[in-house]
């Protein structure tokens, strides 16, 4: 295997009329990686993967899968795609399904193989339209198994399946993980990218406001965040903090998210005129909510943008 | 078991029309309750209301009644299905499979033409139908002039396929065939296929003449009132173009955007 990326995206934009859906997205996916594309609804990250997908083409920028146009990587089989909700044909049952998907292909996966591996052998002869939504879901699944794709691409896969169904699900989609393939999947449940992924991409607004491993994100959760006022004058002595996270400053207060608060506390009553202090420890759903909130008038800085590069 | 190697190697598919899709397509077709109503029922049930009480009268020609309407009713049972299996495409779109097509190697070109063929399959079942329905009601005709009324009926549906994929690109409903139903027995009645022409009074005669049905209606009985016109065979190719044309454009915008 060459190390050709997975994905390549550089440069996205996509509008729907006054909505800028995408703006200035660049990804890079290594072959292998489980990625988590985690972000509030309304981020991009649907229009993100249909533009990967090459359901739509980006306003500007490019992106190639496997080192080659989505849809020469479709027809080769390299990638495939589990969506959140329909293409499925309510009429048939779920074999006929897997059995016309891996028709479209010249060479795909023995039918009952794929089945089993997405855990529904058992229900092969039944219609899809009597199917719960969680099994639905692994029937999508192993339509997306039957051209054995490098590449698999998952958008909110558990989207309305109850607890059972969501761990049933990402067990089989890790156990098949394992193998090799590389995997992206679009979520806004931290917990799942959490424990799902080794890389955690966050997007806002369209754009990607912090990249990294899933532990680095725990990292910067399990912190704590510092608050005080400093006075502007003091401004330039921030650059002296020790090593943080993220630091902000706005309208006199300066945010200090750091894995290290004592010494961040200790540099700014020593060194600068900071008051008012207050530190607070940071959870996973804080660091998730502080990073891809509405926050009108901050400037949220990419918090390892660094590492990845 | 598998293993996701040589991921560089791979060959694309043809994405070209394969047997697979074919057959799953026409199961769908025949396993569909509300297309055989629509295609084989109420056929028959127009049969015997309008043609079995006076299938013995006589036609100018010597030829009855009774076969006038029965191919009269074939052909609007062959529109019938083609337009119905053509118009499921709206379904399609409506439940995302077009979409997930799109994630499949399949080329546009050959979704269309398993979706004609289904069509035409379907269309095939009516006129045997009917046909067999009308022979059991006691209507005779020679072999020949069933088989040419049954070709023409039968091959004269894509036009209606062509319909049918037109509207199934326009709209997004899901009951489609609710508002294609109707109006495809409005155009067969204008078409002179629940009664003739020449009973239809001058101005909706003169009207007939320029509504889709009409061209393969006078095709199709031509075997048996012995008259021919080459206008028959312009109505049925302009409406052939008009909407081949009509779902190309649509199918292009649909796919357009996403």
């Amino acid at each position: 295997m060459t190390d050709v990326p997975a994905i390549q995206a550089e440069g996205l934009h996509k509008s729907f009329g006054k909505v800028h859906a995408v703006r200035g997205l660049d990804l890079t996916v290594q072959q292998g990686e489980v990625v988590a594309f985690l972000g509030p609804n309304g981020a991009g990250k649907t229009t993100t993967i249909d533009m990967i997908l090459g359901l739509s083409a980006p306003d500007t920028g490019s992106v190639s899968v496997f080192g080659r146009t989505p849809r020469a990587a479709i027809a080769r089989g390299q990638v495939a795609a589990v969506m959140q909700t329909g293409g499925l044909l309510r009429d048939i049952s779920v074999r006929e399904t897997v059995q016309l998907t891996a028709a479209m292909f010249d060479s795909s996966r023995p039918v009952d193989e794929v089945l089993t591996r997405a855990g529904i052998l058992d229900i092969a002869d039944r219609k899809v339209e009597k199917c719960s939504g969680g099994q639905q879901q692994r029937l999508r699944f192993a339509m997306a198994l039957v051209s054995d794709p490098g590449l698999l691409i998952l958008d909110e896969p558990t989207t309305g399946m109850d607890v059972a169904g969501r761990r049933d699900f990402w067990s089989a989609i890790r156990a098949d993980a394992s193998r090799g393939r590389t995997v992206i999947f679009a979520t806004h449940y931290l917990e799942e990218a959490d424990a799902y992924a080794d890389r955690i991409v966050l997007v806002r607004h369209g754009t990607i406001v912090a990249d990294g491993t899933a532990a680095q994100v725990k990292n910067l959760a399990s912190g704590r965040t510092v608050r005080a006022t400093l006075p502007p004058g003091d401004r330039e002595l921030l650059a002296g903090l020790p090593p943080a996270a993220a630091v902000d400053y706005d309208a006199g207060r300066v945010t200090v998210r750091t894995a290290d608060s004592d010494s961040v506390v200790r540099y700014l009553l020593n060194n600068t005129g900071a008051h008012d202090l207050e530190v607070v420890a940071n959870n996973l759903e804080e660091a998730f909510v502080a990073l891809t909130a509405d926050e009108p008038g901050t400037d949220t800085q990419p918090a390892f943008e660094g590492d990845r590069a | 078991m598998s293993q996701t190697t040589a991921i560089q190697d791979r060959k694309p598919s043809a994405g070209g029309i394969n047997s697979t899709f074919l057959w799953i397509e026409i199961k769908r077709m025949l396993r569909n309750r509300r297309t055989i109503i629509f295609t084989v029922l109420m056929p028959a049930i127009f049969f015997f209301i309008f043609g079995l009480s006076n299938k013995d009268q006589l036609l100018p020609n010597g030829h009855s009644y009774g076969q006038y309407i029965l191919i009269s009713l074939t052909v609007y049972a062959a529109m019938t299905a083609a337009t119905g299996a053509g118009s499921q495409v709206a379904v399609e779109r409506a439940q995302g499979w077009s979409r997930q097509l799109r994630l499949t190697p399949l080329l546009p070109g050959a979704y269309i033409a398993v979706k004609a063929a289904a069509a035409l399959t379907l269309s095939l079942v009516a006129v045997i139908a009917q046909f067999i329905i009308g022979a059991l009601a006691g209507v005779t005709m020679d072999p020949q002039i069933w088989l040419t009324a049954g070709l023409v009926a039968w091959l004269g549906s894509l036009v209606f396929a062509a319909l049918g994929l037109f509207v199934g690109y326009l709209m997004p409903s899901q009951n489609v065939m609710q508002i294609l139903g109707p109006a495809l027995a409005i155009l067969a009645m204008l078409g002179g296929l629940f009664m003739p022409i020449e009973i239809m009074g001058d101005t909706f005669g003169e009207i007939a003449r320029f509504t889709p049905a009409y061209g393969i209606g006078q095709l199709a009985r031509s075997p048996i009132t012995g008259e021919f016109d080459a206008v028959w065979i312009v109505n049925v190719l302009v409406w052939l173009a008009i909407f081949v044309g009509g779902a190309a454009m649509a199918f292009r915008r649909d796919t357009k955007r996403v």
